[in-house]
């Protein structure tokens, strides 16, 4: 599991719906309706992880902080 | 009430009015929404079965009800829940919070992604197209209810998910149970749902012996044998039921609910027909104006004490929020009441919100564009085969509909 993870959500993509401000709450809030990540580096946590796998949208990408590897959502 | 429980209670909590407000008439929305948004937005309620609970009506208090991890639905399985049902919901993702509910959630929502539906788009398109086929061959006046707007989800629905069509007669009454709320006695509702049940265990069981098949349903089988920490096999039959269910009663019923609101507002129709580049617009603002709904369900229980509309919600207490009346605040959507297909900023919540948002949004979605597209501009002369007046609803169900809808074109 690697140290650290970067946290991005696409403004142009998300619609809102609010489900990763409640599955991630710590991690995730909603500004002018739409998501905003609370920290762009986060340690990880497997909450980030299911909301970037529930977002109807995939708006939401996890990935390595040293690689950038992507770490989700699931293809 | 002795002196020293007067002080503790800080707030008064008024008489409960009898909800819903009144019997639902087409899809008109009580007009006691829109004052208890301006005078009182969060009130009192009693539902036919279960506790007492609060109801939001303003938009923003209804996203904090719905969105707020202050607010859960895991605690309504301990209760006598506020319900329009006879039948109490003790298990699915409905009774979940976060992270247990999330560990099915994801499960689901990756068959529902904006990109995996899209590839189920010209499929769709092309079921449509053979449904007005038929109907042009049958010619007028047809049930848009029956030769339209039931085949259409439930063809999609099972193609997704792996059930097969021809079953349709039978699993199409079972599913039924799930939102009845008097239309079916209690004991058929049990027994229908045991029959669904069971016709989705012979389903998943097909799936073991031959684990090649790839469908949803195979693939939820998978996550189950795979790691069966993820899902239980009750939770896997209950899962794969109430997906297919959800695409009989919901889309099913939209498809003639916006038709009629269509042709409720012809100079809207007229613009639609002229640009059919507005119908993903169109379909946005059909999800705002038509109350899908009887009245709220599912109460959030609050974890902590909250403030919602000027009232403090004590810990452990149920509050609804109505997606009606959220969707016709006017401090959100200009001029609510009015139908503007062409509306621009239109954060609806025709899909609920928060964790429990729709996971088949994105499906409906296609799904009622795929239909408003076809019937438009295959049928440009649309209309209603019967006067308005003689149109039959649902009655005793959790959504407005129509039972039947004669149309020529």
């Amino acid at each position: 599991m690697s140290a650290a993870w970067r946290v991005g959500v696409d403004p142009r993509r998300c619609i809102g719906t609010g489900i990763c401000a409640g599955t991630a709450p710590e991690h995730f809030q909603l500004v002018g309706g739409l998501s905003t990540p609370l920290a762009d580096v986060v340690e990880p946590a497997d909450p980030v992880i299911d909301a970037a796998d529930s977002c109807p949208v995939e708006a939401i990408t996890v990935r390595d902080a040293a690689d950038d590897r992507l770490i989700a959502p699931e293809g | 009430m002795t002196e020293s429980a007067q002080i503790t209670e800080s707030r008064t909590v008024p008489p409960a009015r009898p909800y819903p407000f009144s019997t639902a008439d087409r899809l008109v929305v009580d007009p006691t929404y829109a004052e208890l948004r301006e005078n009182e937005p969060l009130t009192r309620v009693k539902l036919p079965y279960g506790e007492e609970a609060w109801l939001a009506t303003r938009y923003e208090d209804v996203r904090t009800v719905l969105g707020d991890a202050r607010f859960g639905r895991a605690p309504a399985v301990q209760r006598d829940e506020p319900r329009l049902t006879p039948r109490q919901q003790y298990s699915g993702m409905l009774t979940m919070d976060p992270p247990d509910h999330s560990r099915l959630r994801r499960l689901v929502a990756k068959a529902f992604t904006a990109r995996r539906v899209e590839a189920l788009r010209p499929r769709a398109q092309e079921i449509a197209d053979g449904l007005v086929d038929e109907m042009l061959r049958l010619g007028p006046p047809v049930d848009l209810v029956e030769h339209f707007a039931t085949p259409l989800p439930i063809q999609v629905i099972c193609e997704l998910l792996g059930v097969p069509y021809a079953d349709r007669d039978r699993f199409h009454t079972w599913s039924e149970a799930i939102v009845s709320t008097t239309s079916l006695p209690l004991q058929t509702i049990q027994e229908y749902l045991n029959n669904l049940w069971g016709y989705i265990g012979e389903l998943v069981a097909e799936r073991r012996r031959e684990p090649q098949i790839d469908d949803l349903l195979g693939a939820l089988v998978r996550a189950r044998d795979e790691n069966e920490d993820r899902l239980s096999e009750t939770e896997l039959v209950e899962l794969a039921a109430g997906l297919l269910a959800a695409g009989h009663e919901t889309t099913v019923t939209q498809i003639p609910n916006f038709v009629y609101v269509l042709l409720q507002h012809p100079e809207q129709l007229t613009r639609l027909r002229a640009d059919p580049s507005l119908v993903p617009a169109a379909v946005e603002e059909l999800l705002r104006y038509v109350p899908l709904g009887v009245g709220s369900s599912f109460a959030r229980y609050a974890k902590e004490d909250v403030e919602v509309g000027g009232v403090l919600v004590r810990a452990g207490e149920p509050v609804l929020g109505s997606l009606s009346s959220a969707n016709r605040d006017g401090t959100v959507f200009a001029d609510p009441d009015r139908l503007d297909l062409g509306r621009e900023q239109n954060p609806h919540m025709g899909f609920g919100h928060g964790v429990h948002h729709c996971v088949g949004a994105q499906l409906a979605r296609m799904e009622l564009q795929v239909a408003v597209t076809t019937l438009t501009t295959r049928l440009p002369g649309l209309r209603l085969a019967v006067p308005e007046p003689e149109l039959e609803w649902k009655r005793g169900m959790l959504v407005r509909g129509l039972l039947g809808m004669p149309v020529a074109w």
